[in-house]
């Protein structure tokens, strides 16, 4: 897939293991593969606009970053909602594509590998719907 | 086990990719900072303690640089969702 992750909580560092070791360890069938960060004092999520000062917690933010460090994409939710990984899957790999081709294709609504891309330049002004049917291409 | 020591977890007041200020420490305000993620802007570089495979370290945004990074901030261990 090629992407690192990286996830943070206010929880330390300590209970990020026992919640390794004791549920999610049971749940994935391994340890947990990438770093769990602890931001205890909510410091890290207040610069990135998901700490909620009320609770003492990081709402469900998610940041897409590119190789650069620029931030692609985010998508925050408040806690009783669980996140779609397709979906966050699905920005990465398009965000990629869009990276690999330098800009030269770009990705239409709902695109998955394999589905079509556009090539934006002066032909394809006014042209998308002759390219691009959001009912056979989406 | 080595334990890596880097206190809480802090902005390091740069962006990824841009040289932190000299002194970090100081420039960083008491008070609730400003929000600086923005969607196609550098992301706030950080560096916070970590679990990491059965050891306590550090992480280092800055240190993925070259790569695709996917940062999720979440509630809180054993919540239910």
């Amino acid at each position: 897939m090629g992407v690192e992750v990286i996830s943070v909580s206010v929880d330390s560092q300590f209970v990020h293991k026992v919640w390794n070791d004791k549920e999610l360890s049971k749940m994935a069938g391994k340890d947990i593969p990438f770093h769990m960060a602890s931001d205890g004092p909510g410091n890290v999520g207040k610069v990135y606009g998901v700490y909620d000062e009320a609770a003492g917690v990081e709402l469900r933010g998610r940041f897409l970053i590119d190789p650069d460090g620029v931030i692609q994409a985010m998508e925050v939710m408040t806690p009783p909602v669980g996140r779609n990984m397709d979906e966050t899957i699905r920005q990465l790999q398009a965000f990629q594509h869009v990276r690999t081709t330098k800009g030269a294709e770009v990705c239409p609504a709902g695109w998955t590998p394999g589905k079509k891309i556009l090539k934006p330049g002066p032909a394809l002004v006014a042209n998308v719907w002759k390219e691009w049917n959001p009912h056979k291409d989406h | 086990m080595a334990e890596k020591p880097v206190g809480c977890a802090r902005p390091t007041g740069a962006m990824v990719g841009n040289t932190a200020p000299t002194q970090p420490e100081k420039t960083i305000p008491k008070e609730l900072p400003m929000i600086t993620a923005k969607v196609g802007a550098k992301a706030p570089d950080f560096e916070a303690p970590a679990y990491y495979k059965g050891d306590f370290t550090a992480v280092k945004l800055s240190d993925y640089l070259g790569k695709w990074v996917l940062l999720c901030f979440y509630p809180g261990d054993f919540t239910f969702v």
